[in-house]
């Protein structure tokens, strides 16, 4: 697929603290007026708004799938979010109450949150989540294998998802809470680019910390090289502890100034998240009626 | 699938273009006048003179700033003297710290304020003013009040003691960190002050001036006189100074050498600089470029340890390039006043020419020059973040400090190479490394012949830490115990 495979074992060096004193400046950017209100839409547009649970059932996915379609009615104009990400099980659910609104079904795969299974339970698992509907995979790496240093097998197992995956747009999670470092980041996010991903993602939301500013960075930063070298875009979704809507403009402060404006929209970048979007809508209500309201105001699904 | 490699370009004007988060000019209080500060008190300039201040950024006027002559200077080292000789060298030394710890405590308390002042006279983005110059100008006084009663300690067995009257005179680049950074060693170590700040930006020294009012500091502890250079010479010849701080360019350090030769005045000279900032294969690239970033740009370039000199090794030189060019394309430049402006406007008129002939010299040697895509503002005084290419060491924009948003860029291709080139030159103030191997870290350190050397960052100050050059840049230090050692005799 591409000229030149790097050697994964040497990839770009990553100094900790300069990532932490830059990824701290976005936060220093002050957000007014029409910069700010665009910016709340633009984060509640690109919500994956997840359910991830062992007690998911069909009527808790429905009135997920519902909020996601009427995320606040007293609020006319609003987007929708991105997409609604579940387990395989519940992905024709999503799809049928979804029907034609556009809003696309993210299923998680590959043995989600740990991946330590088989190669070949991974590949059943994730044609299973296609054939009932899925517009987009979430697989995990494996991250054992990355620790070893095998991480041939690494790449290997994502090429062979991405073969199964075709038109599907692939997410690959990285677990970057379990990689240790931001070399470790830097590393997985090259493999996970060159063995096809089509997004790269930061966490599984079940392993502390999920994503943090520094750890996007260095994979935007990633996302940037790659471009620069191959010409091809690769999306980006921090995934888990991302539940303010200051917090989701500092994303897209980053985003913005790291990758630019081509990428701020939902095909190039996603917030994982559950709660997130409860926040931006009292947010966006404060900026419209200068007053906050009170969480009751706002839908709980 | 793959484009052509290095021309493939990433979009920033939405990351440029966002909305005013404009700072309140409101919450500073400037006087339509201020007179000098001697013996406590405002008094009025015998000169009957009086000078505009401007904010570089709009070109209004800001206050008139009395001119003080050689009466005026006389009468400030007078008050300095009879300060020192009745009052402040005979206090407990753990009450001379009480009055520097109360300075930092209003500084701290009038931080916003004082902020916005420095941003509003100097031109400096008001993210760096509240976030850099005002807590540093704090932390300096804290760090030095703690000294005050301690000085056996940091002079073990050699019985530390004052001098006697400082004249200290100082930059426009970092008006009151400058002040706070000459005044609080010397304070701590029982001188007493004489000041002169730049012409261009007394405001927040002014405003220091009415917090040592606030803190009952003794009367003529310390002393403020404004005016320009011929202010700074009286100060400097005048007989009753016992020690000369001076931090500023080259040539008025040069003057000032001559004129106290012969006299038993101490000096510590802290002057221009044209570091290296280099930046080897290994380094971590994307970090490494914040810190060229945050080097050159920092202040609009008006820093002395400014990494005005790039070295990047020439395998990883078109990368460094492209993601340099990238960055400085969301650099935003602007209002000082806004929140989000990164490089705010040139501090005057003056240094603007000065900078703008720089960069047609820079054309005319036949190096090639990239700008930021920005748009400037109509009026006020800005320059766009400029980097130039093909640079050899014989160029004069290698050799000369600009003092502006300006960086030369060259390559080299083995260590010995990258230390030649670094030493090659007048100045010494510092230098920066990159590399992700500790022992060449400590190799370039033992060799680069530079006061203050960063490893894998740049531009990082703590009152803790000795600061000072080498060559032309200077001698002395200031900060840290060896900043305390300038202001006793031992």
């Amino acid at each position: 697929m591409f000229d030149i495979i790097p050697d994964f074992t040497a990839t770009p060096k990553i100094d900790q603290v300069g990532v932490e004193e830059r990824a701290s400046r976005f936060t220093k950017r002050s957000l007014k007026g029409e910069t700010k209100l665009n910016g709340l839409m633009l984060a509640l547009n690109m919500i994956d708004l997840t359910t991830l649970e062992g007690k998911d059932t069909e009527g808790k996915v429905k009135q997920l799938c519902y909020k996601a379609m009427h995320l606040l009615d007293a609020y006319p104009g609003l987007p929708t979010v991105a997409a609604i990400c579940v387990y395989p099980s519940m992905v024709g659910i999503a799809k049928k109450a979804l029907g034609d609104s556009g809003i696309k079904v993210a299923s998680v795969a590959t043995a989600f949150p740990s991946g330590q299974s088989t190669l070949k339970v991974k590949k059943e698992d994730t044609r299973f989540a296609i054939a009932q509907g899925a517009d987009e995979i979430d697989m995990v790496i494996s991250r054992g294998k990355f620790h070893q240093g095998e991480y041939n097998f690494v790449y290997d197992e994502i090429a062979a998802i991405k073969e199964l995956c075709g038109e599907v747009r692939l997410k690959v999670i990285l677990e970057t809470g379990e990689l240790g470092s931001l070399d470790n980041v830097r590393r997985a996010s090259d493999i996970a680019m060159y063995a096809g991903a089509d997004f790269i993602k930061t966490s599984t939301g079940k392993i502390q910390p999920a994503a943090t500013m520094p750890v996007t960075l260095v994979m935007l930063e990633a996302i940037r090289d790659f471009y620069y070298k191959t010409g091809k875009k690769i999306a980006m979704k921090p995934a888990g502890g991302i539940s303010k809507a200051k917090l989701a403009l500092h994303y897209l402060v980053m985003l913005n100034e790291v990758l630019g404006e081509d990428w701020m929209n939902n095909e190039w970048f996603r917030f994982g998240a559950s709660s997130l979007a409860n926040d931006i809508l009292m947010q966006l209500m404060k900026q419209k009626t200068g007053l906050y309201q009170s969480g009751d105001y706002f839908s709980n699904d | 699938m793959a484009k052509s490699k290095n021309t493939l370009k990433l979009k920033f004007d939405s990351a440029r273009n966002l909305d005013p988060a404009p700072e309140s000019a409101a919450i500073a209080k400037i006087a339509d006048r201020y007179e000098l500060f001697i013996n406590g008190k405002f008094e009025k300039p015998s000169s009957k003179k009086y000078f505009d201040t401007i904010n570089p950024a709009t070109e209004e006027k800001l206050s008139s700033i009395a001119l003080a002559n050689k009466a005026d200077v006389d009468k400030a080292v007078v008050a300095a003297r009879n300060a020192y000789d009745k009052v402040w060298k005979k206090l407990p030394a753990k009450e001379r710290a009480k009055y520097i710890f109360r300075i930092s405590r209003i500084i701290q308390e009038k931080a916003r304020e004082l902020a916005v002042i420095e941003t509003l006279d100097g031109g400096k983005p008001i993210k760096e003013s509240r976030d850099f110059d005002i807590p540093a100008a704090a932390n300096h006084f804290f760090y030095n009040a703690g000294w005050a009663d301690k000085l056996e300690y940091a002079f073990p067995n050699r019985n530390p003691k004052p001098l006697g009257v400082a004249g200290q005179i100082i930059p426009w680049n970092f008006p009151l960190l400058m002040a706070a950074w000459k005044i609080a060693p010397a304070l701590a170590t029982g001188n007493t002050v004489v000041l002169k700040p730049a012409e261009n930006t007394s405001l927040t020294a002014l405003k220091l001036a009415e917090i040592f009012q606030e803190a009952d500091l003794p009367p003529g502890v310390v002393n403020i006189i404004t005016g320009a250079g011929n202010t700074g010479a009286e100060l400097v010849n005048h007989p009753g100074i016992n020690k000369i701080a001076f931090t500023g360019s080259t040539e008025v350090g040069k003057i000032i050498q001559k004129s106290i030769a012969g006299t038993n005045k101490k000096a510590t000279l802290e002057l221009g600089g044209k570091a290296a900032n280099i930046i080897f294969e290994d380094a971590p690239i994307d970090q490494a470029v914040e810190g060229i970033i945050n080097g050159i740009f920092f202040n609009q370039g008006h820093v002395c340890c400014a990494g005005s000199r790039l070295f990047v090794q020439e395998s990883v030189y078109k990368l460094v390039l492209q993601k340099l060019k990238d960055r400085i394309e969301t650099l935003i430049v602007g209002n000082p006043m806004d929140k989000n402006t990164d490089i705010g406007a040139i501090n005057s008129k003056q240094q603007l020419d000065v900078i703008n002939n720089y960069l047609k010299i820079g054309q005319q040697e036949g190096s090639e020059i990239f700008q930021s895509s920005c748009a400037l503002p109509k009026k006020g005084f800005y320059c766009k973040p400029t980097i130039f290419t093909n640079v050899a060491q014989s160029h004069r924009i290698a050799q000369e400090e600009i003092f502006g948003p300006v960086l030369a860029i060259q390559t080299f291709r083995t260590i010995d190479e990258a230390i030649e080139k670094a030493n090659n030159t007048a100045f010494g103030l510092s230098a920066g490394v990159w590399t992700d191997k500790g022992s060449k870290i400590f190799n370039m350190t033992s060799k680069l012949r530079a006061g203050v050397i960063w490893a894998n960052t740049y531009n990082k100050f703590d009152p803790t830490s000795p600061f000072g050059g080498y060559k032309e840049s200077g001698f002395g230090r200031e900060g840290g115990l060896h900043g305390l050692g300038g202001y006793v005799e031992v």
